[in-house]
């Protein structure tokens, strides 16, 4: 069974919908990325599935539970998590504080997390006490993932987490999202550097005009010439 | 020197006094601007329901043959605090709710406070009249005074008790306002909904009960105020409906969704306000040989009556230089 | 549309028919003067709200303003004044008030002839309280000659329709004084602003004794029709005498909202209108296209506030006494926001529908309570409780209960009003352009 599915999933802001059947599936161990050109709907998918926006048909089945238009406050118990493309920090909040929101949900003590967090990025520990809105981009890129690995979630969803990022930040997020996957996080993100991130990936889902078009895993889809084509911008490079 | 305690009677004492109630005040706005982004018009009609709430427990408590040696309304405030939070619930599950959910604009619940306002002020005048209630009948104001043991000093410095309580509490209100917003769990859950709502919902913080604390500490800091204005002067249906607009000023002025800043802010238009129509002639009287005699006697900054215009002006040319307020940005 | 129009006209005639029966000939053909002026009121803020989307909650002061052109004007010359050094004071405070004035403009334009930003500010502070305490020492002096002397200046004897015109005039300037400094707030800041502004006005009104008179308030002001007392001196009843001066009252004040009336709607069916509402649906685009959006809205503003000026001028002409006191912030701002908000914002058949509907509410709301209250307390007493005492007082506050009551279930039930604009949206009902996660999601 899979951790999370979307089966046939219509949604939208209110008027007509922007998602006309999405399938999406992949297990926790999966890295999944959604690609596409502009306007495919990536992010709405990952809106749609934290209750963002009211999904009109289909459904979303999470570790066996119907999640399909349910609350974002009672995702965040059940196991899933997601940061945001923009303003996915508190920005006159420190950085500590932006992490313990994240552990809002938990009633434990949540030091190990916070600990291996900082493990994780290691700038962070350092800028604890600074106010998250006075970093750097790739830094408060840090904040956002680590404030939603807080909550220890089996789920990690990301809407485009290199954007805006420089090169070098690019591959530190996409290394670190790795290693998350490996200690038993799923993840599910959208991502704009469509082939970088392929090249993590262990399913990818290209959607257009806010359908599935074509389903596999990453390697698959990199060295599928049409997809190359229509969506990498040009042939696979030799 | 007696210049000088004449200046702390009239000037100081009831700048700190009123600057206090602006405070208090002006927290509310601020926490409910920070966490709902409107501006509450109610709030002043708030207080006025919490100092009436504090009255009829007062009476009802002497009714029943309770009585003590200080303003029995001390004892029942917590009791009005209660009561006057759960009112503040039942407003926002009534009015403020409904057209939340329909996502309208702030200015919409601006003018939908104004319709609360009305139906306050309605209410409590329908019940009360339009006359004045003292909570000092049973138990006259105790007033302090301090005598300087300085030769020539003939005037004593006097407050009276409930200003000295008053500004105690105050300071307490604000300590313990900062503890919970910089150590509490739902303090600092209700700051990231104040500077980031959309990412608070998808971090699980339930928004539902955010709004309910602001509405709870906003009306209890509301009943305080308008209790504490109650005692200091006199209880009016129209009390608070005439210091909301510098209470705003305070709010504006400290920058809106800054709880420091509306607590300075406070501070500052209660001060601005005292200091602006004190006759700043008493303080040279003692040099008044050397004076040239085409000097005024009078040397207030502004005539005693345009004193509630000065918090109004201060507002418009905060708005009009800074609107971000002295601290800026919106946040808690 | 107009259908529905029609109908709720209909009705409200209806209405102005039972009132007529139960309570009078006179005391309808007063309310329905009263009506009449609070219909342009309303019109007035339906061109600035409606048309402009501008909060303006400062209507209070521009209905002081128009009350006070008409005693100004309209109120017989002082000869005690004139013949007094009066004039002579106040002109030299006049003088001191220009020097100043033009220090702080002065001082303003420093950074032209090479002043850095911070010295100009330093001289823009210095230059208004170098301004201020000049005006004082020349104003402080005058007023306490003229108000130990001659009291007050008095008015120049013109005739009552001068004052309305002036009414209007002095409104619109003062807006566009206020529009120039406050449009570009955010709207909820507007609100406030605005609030604070009237304020201001209110407390000044009250205070300068010698231009206003003050709270000793000003009486009687003539009236631009025959009095009753002409017609009584014409040997009619005195009954009668109110209805026909009244009712000529009411024809010259029908006569002018029904050309404002017709002027607006004609000017907002035009381009005028179309960019009008551009502007206030989108101003972003609509400034993109290169549409000057702040002088448009302080035209809407100032053409607004002319509109509340005469409306306020004919009030205070109609009671014949301007009293300073008498102006609250409930009857004159939040009333005409419920005119409007019922009426429907937007379109100007609907604000004036609110403006005569929202002023019978409010008028017979208290008759209407008292006689509920004087049911009720007649029923406790036959239940053997007491009768609830100063009914009469009580009933009087009612109605601000009821219209508050009126506000909260129009925004919720009927946001756009009962004559809504006929295309568009309106204000209230339009979700934000920004997307923002609603605080409590349904």
């Amino acid at each position: 069974m899979s951790l999370i599915e979307l089966r046939s999933i219509v949604a939208g802001y209110g008027g007509a919908p922007i998602l006309h059947g999405v399938d999406i599936a992949i297990d926790q161990s999966d890295i999944g990325v959604v690609v596409g050109p502009n306007g495919a709907g990536k992010s709405t998918t990952l809106k749609a599935v934290f209750g963002l926006l009211t999904v009109t048909a289909g459904s979303i089945v999470f570790d066996g539970a119907d999640i399909t238009n349910a609350r974002s406050d009672r995702l965040v118990p059940m196991g899933l998590s997601y940061v945001p493309q923009e303003k996915n920090i508190f920005p006159t909040m420190s950085v500590e504080e932006n992490l313990e929101m994240g552990a809002f949900i938990r009633r434990d003590d949540f030091s190990g997390s916070l600990a291996s967090v900082y493990e994780m990025f290691p700038p962070l520990k350092e800028k604890r006490r600074q106010k998250a809105g006075e970093l750097s981009g790739g830094q408060r890129q840090m904040v956002a993932i680590g404030r939603a690995l807080m909550s220890r979630p089996r789920l990690l969803m990301l809407d485009e987490p290199s954007a805006g990022l420089s090169p070098r930040y690019v591959l530190e997020i996409f290394e670190r999202i790795v290693a998350i996957n490996k200690s038993g996080v799923g993840i599910l993100m959208v991502e704009q550097n469509a082939r970088q991130a392929l090249q993590i990936a262990s399913r990818g889902f290209v959607l257009a005009a806010g359908q599935n078009r074509f389903t596999g895993t990453g390697r698959e889809l990199l060295d599928d010439p049409e997809v190359a084509k229509s969506f990498l911008g040009g042939a696979v490079p030799a | 020197m007696n210049e000088a305690i004449f200046f702390l009677n009239n000037a100081v004492v009831p700048g700190l006094v009123i600057g206090s109630i602006y405070a208090l005040g002006a927290v509310g706005i601020t926490l409910i601007y920070g966490i709902l982004r409107f501006a509450h018009f109610a709030h002043g009609d708030l207080m006025t329901m919490g100092g009436f709430v504090s009255y009829l427990l007062a009476i009802g408590l002497a009714g029943i043959g309770v009585s003590t040696t200080f303003p029995v309304a001390y004892l029942i405030l917590p009791v009005a605090i209660a009561i006057t939070a759960v009112a503040a619930l039942a407003i926002d599950r009534m009015f403020y709710a409904p057209l939340r959910a329909r996502g309208v604009k702030p200015v919409t619940l601006l003018v939908a406070s104004i319709g609360v306002t009305m139906m306050i002020q309605g209410l409590i005048r329908l019940f009360f009249g339009t006359g004045t209630y003292n909570f000092f009948e049973a138990t006259p104001k105790v007033i302090h005074q301090i005598r300087l043991p300085i030769e020539g000093v003939t005037r004593p410095i006097s407050f009276t008790q409930p200003q000295v309580v008053m500004v105690l509490v105050t300071v307490a209100v604000v300590i313990a306002l900062h503890f919970f917003l910089t150590r509490s769990r739902f303090g600092k859950a209700m700051r990231a909904v104040s500077d980031n709502a959309d990412l608070a919902q998808v971090s699980g913080i339930n928004l539902r009960m955010v709004v309910r604390i602001t509405w709870i500490i906003a009306g209890g800091l509301a009943c305080l105020a308008g209790t504490m204005l109650a005692l200091d002067v006199t209880l009016k249906p129209d009390l608070a409906f005439n210091i909301i607009l510098p209470i705003f000023a305070a709010a504006i002025v400290g920058g809106v969704g800054q709880v420091y800043g509306a607590i300075a802010g406070g501070y500052l238009i209660g001060f601005a306000e005292s200091l602006s129509v004190f006759n700043w002639a008493v303080l040279l009287r003692p040099f008044r040989d050397q004076l040239p005699d085409w000097l005024p006697t009078n040397l207030a900054i502004v005539p005693t009556e345009y004193k509630l215009t000065v918090a109004f002006v201060i507002l418009v040319i905060t708005l009009l230089v800074r609107p971000t307020g002295i601290f800026r940005g919106a946040s808690l | 549309m107009i259908r529905r129009a029609l109908i709720l006209y209909a009705l409200f005639f209806g209405l102005v028919l039972i009132v007529g029966w139960t309570m009078g000939a006179p005391f309808t053909a007063r309310l329905l003067v009263e009506t009449a002026a609070y219909a342009l009121i309303a019109l007035g803020l339906n061109i600035q709200w409606g048309y402009g989307g501008l909060f303006n909650f400062g209507i209070l002061g521009l209905v002081m303003l128009g009350g006070f052109a008409v005693t100004a004007m309209a109120m017989p010359v002082s000869t005690a004044f004139w013949g007094s050094d009066g004039p002579w004071l106040i002109g030299r405070a006049i003088i001191a008030a220009g020097i100043g004035a033009l220090l702080i403009i002065g001082a303003g334009r420093l950074d032209r002839i090479g002043f850095s930003r911070g010295w100009k500010r330093t001289f823009q502070v210095l230059a208004w309280i170098v301004a201020y305490i000049g005006f004082r020492t020349q104003i402080d002096p005058a007023v306490e000659s003229i108000e130990s002397s001659v009291r007050w200046i008095g008015g120049l004897g013109l005739p009552s329709w001068v004052g309305w015109i002036f009414g209007g005039v002095l409104a619109a300037g003062v807006a566009w004084l206020i529009g120039k400094v406050t449009l570009g707030l955010r709207s909820d800041y507007l609100a406030i602003a605005t609030i604070g502004i009237a304020e201001i006005i209110r407390a000044l009104i009250k205070n300068m004794e010698w231009l206003t008179r003050g709270t000793l308030t000003v009486s009687p002001v003539p009236w631009p029709v025959p009095l009753p007392q002409a017609y009584q001196a014409d040997g009619i009843s005195v009954t009668d005498s109110f209805v026909y001066a009244r009712a000529g009252y009411l024809i010259l004040v029908v006569a002018v909202l029904v050309a404002a009336l017709l002027l607006v709607q004609r000017a907002y069916a035009g381009p005028w209108g179309r960019m009008m509402r551009a502007i206030r649906d989108n101003y972003i685009a609509a400034g993109a296209m290169g549409k000057d959006v702040r002088a448009r809205q302080l035209q809407l503003f100032v053409l607004g506030s002319a509109l509340i000026g005469i409306g306020g001028a004919m009030l205070t002409s109609f009671t014949q006494i301007y009293d300073p006191s008498g102006y609250q912030t409930i009857d004159h701002t939040f009333l005409i926001w419920v005119m409007v908000i019922v009426g429907g914002a937007g379109n100007n058949f609907g604000a004036v529908f609110g403006g005569m509907l929202i002023y019978l509410v409010w008028v017979m709301s208290e008759p209407v309570s008292q006689w509920l209250f004087t049911r009720l307390s007649d029923w406790f007493v036959s239940l053997g409780w007491a009768p609830i005492p100063e009914i009469a007082s009580r009933a009087l506050q009612m109605r601000v209960f009821v219209l508050g009551l009126v506000i909260v279930l129009a925004l919720r039930y009927a946001p756009r009003g009962l004559i809504p604009e006929v295309t568009g949206r309106t204000r209230l009902d339009e979700k934000p352009t920004t997307k923002t996660e609603s605080p409590d999601p349904a």
